[in-house]
């Protein structure tokens, strides 16, 4: 975990999201697939915390050496702020936090899923999949058209993409959820990596533990700090002996987790069972492949 | 003249006026390297329960104007963990360490006391009085006044180091509390606890954190800070009160200083920026040099009354 002063390469709208690049060697170099990075606030605003971004791309080498690019809905304050940024403008970052996604061993068949801005760090695993040997397959929805992030370079970097849009505007009509099925059994996934909203990860994680399928899931949670202080981000996360659950910090233990290990009832704020132990039949994905 | 950072509340030294506030270096377990903990006067710990709490559901924090709202509930590895595993690494790194007291009877903050007052390291203790009270249905210690001090009473004559009272700014007579406080024993006064606070999402017709009343912190909270220091103070001018709400700056640091406080805490500040501490503590040096105190101690309390003007038309 670096503090750094970057500098702003690149700031550009990409459909309906706002990307930025910043020069932050320190950070692109040791930055992975699922990490994120925090951004701080100008003084003077009546929004004090630093704002939360995962990564989309990182370069270690060539041209773009030592620089990382984050993407954002430019609504709210602080995004909006953001998205006025412009290059050679200087930004705090603080960089890289939390737990990235683990590549599979001796699995080769991986499937990304993603909704809305979620996909910005998909883009970025799929590549590092990719240079690992692996078959990349991509499904990607968003409410409509407009907010599908990048689908042309989802096709270029994935072996089959489908994208769902809740209007029907583009691909298949609906959510992720509705064609996962089907998009599993076409493509022979042997992994799923999925990032979206919480009620999505649940129905992708009953989906996952029913097949017996391993998945990771990069879970968005309110985060007031960012670096572990504050313990507000936290995701009830049953432990490896089964023995209870922990209330984990998703700014350090997170934001990946295995979905089979969250408790949903518990973190959805659903009726809260008190579970000593996961249920009986609680499909527990001990160990990650390989 | 040379100036020096150090302040002595009545024989409790701290090398500089600025120490973290509680709940924002969590119990000093994985405090990321980004914040320097030897540039503090001392770290106050996140309240300790004896044993340890999850804490409350999420969402946990909402961003309000110039403030932040929290109800984390007290989630901590437990009084026993935090002897046996982070206070090593706070006395390792050579920072004082004000142990904050939290429980749900009175049972409770006596065994978290008795537990951590004779640790080496530990300096002195402060007693959170705003968490929820099981012997009577869940209402905040804070709301009856004698049950507060009870309950501060009881931390204060067991303990072997100086107890303070963390106090929200709310209660009926702050001034009056502040003083049975002293009565019952404790050695001085934290002022403010986190303000209650709500934060309503209008679209979806909800609370914006799962236990919809929480703690405001930030600077939204500051003039609310220094009034209940300022208060207290002059009606205490002899009991140490550390100032806490709000401080982000130097400046901000020296009002309170100004207004009556022996020393300060910095919290939402520290989320946001993990140095701000050494900044604040550069800032107090440059005002005592620039107005001329040898010391923050000689400072204190300071602030003058504005003249009022007489007789304009």
């Amino acid at each position: 975990m670096r503090r750094v002063r970057a500098e702003v390469l690149n700031a550009k709208r990409v459909g309906a999201y706002h990307s930025i690049t910043i020069v932050a060697p320190e950070v692109a170099e040791r930055v992975r697939p699922g990490q994120f990075v925090s951004v701080a606030m100008p003084e003077g605003r009546t929004f004090l915390l630093r704002r939360h971004f995962s990564i989309h791309q990182a370069s270690r080498r060539g041209g773009w050496a030592g620089t990382l690019e984050f993407v954002f809905d430019p609504r709210g304050p602080g995004s909006s702020w953001l998205a006025e940024v412009k290059a050679h403008q200087f930004l705090d970052v603080i960089g890289p936090l939390g737990k990235a996604f683990a590549y599979p061993a001796k699995l080769t068949t991986c499937l990304l899923v993603a909704e809305g801005h979620g996909s910005a760090p998909m883009y970025f695993l799929g590549q590092e999949l990719r240079a690992r040997g692996k078959r990349v397959d991509m499904l990607v929805g968003a409410e409509t058209q407009e907010l599908v992030f990048k689908p042309i370079e989802a096709k270029r970097l994935a072996q089959t993409i489908v994208i769902t849009t809740e209007d029907g505007s583009l691909g298949e009509t609906g959510g992720v959820i509705d064609v996962l099925p089907q998009v599993v059994e076409s493509t022979g996934a042997q992994v799923i990596y999925a990032a979206t909203g919480r009620q999505t990860l649940r129905r992708i994680s009953e989906f996952c533990a029913e097949r017996r399928i391993p998945s990771q899931v990069a879970v968005e949670e309110e985060m007031a700090c960012g670096i572990g202080l504050c313990f507000t981000c936290t995701v009830p996360v049953i432990r490896k002996d089964g023995s209870g659950y922990d209330n984990l910090r998703a700014c350090i233990d997170g934001p990946v987790f295995n979905p089979a290990r969250i408790l949903w009832d518990r973190w959805m704020g659903e009726e809260p069972r008190m579970v000593a132990t996961p249920p009986e039949g609680f499909p527990v994905v001990k160990t990650w492949p390989g | 003249m040379r100036s020096n950072l150090g302040v002595d509340l009545h024989g409790l030294r701290f090398p500089q006026p600025v120490l973290s506030a509680s709940g924002c270096l969590a119990t000093g377990h994985d405090v990321p390297a980004l914040v320097d903990l030897r540039k503090l006067g001392g770290v106050v710990t996140r309240s300790l329960t004896f044993g340890p709490s999850k804490g409350w559901a999420t969402p946990r924090s909402a961003e309000t104007p110039s403030g932040l709202l929290t109800a984390v509930g007290l989630q901590n590895p437990g009084a026993l963990a935090f002897v046996d595993e982070d206070l090593p690494r706070l006395v390792k790194a050579g920072v004082p360490v004000v142990a904050s007291v939290a429980g749900a009877s009175l049972g409770e903050y006596v065994n978290v006391a008795s537990t951590v007052h004779l640790k080496p390291g530990v300096v002195a203790l402060e007693v959170c009085v705003s968490c929820p009270d099981d012997e009577r249905a869940g209402e905040p210690f804070y709301a009856r006044p004698e049950r507060l001090t009870e309950i501060v009473g009881a931390v204060a004559r067991l303990s072997r180091v100086p107890v303070f009272a963390k106090l929200p700014p709310l209660l009926p007579g702050l001034v009056e509390t502040a003083q049975a406080c002293v009565r019952a024993g404790a050695f001085g006064l934290t002022l403010i606890d986190a303000v209650p606070a709500l934060a309503v999402d209008s679209q979806r017709l909800r609370t914006r954190t799962a236990t919809p009343v929480g703690g405001l912190s930030g600077p939204a909270i500051k003039p609310v800070a220094l009034a209940a220091v300022y208060q207290v103070s002059r009606a205490l001018p002899d009991v140490p009160v550390m100032g806490v709400g709000g401080i982000a700056t130097g400046e901000d640091a020296v009002e309170f200083l100004l207004a009556g406080a022996w020393a300060v805490q910095v919290g939402t500040a520290l989320l946001v920026d993990p140095s701000v501490h050494v900044e604040i503590a550069e800032g107090i040096m440059r005002y005592l040099k620039e107005k001329g105190f040898a010391s923050p101690d000689e400072m204190r309390g300071r602030v003058r009354v504005r003249d009022a003007k007489i007789g304009s038309p």
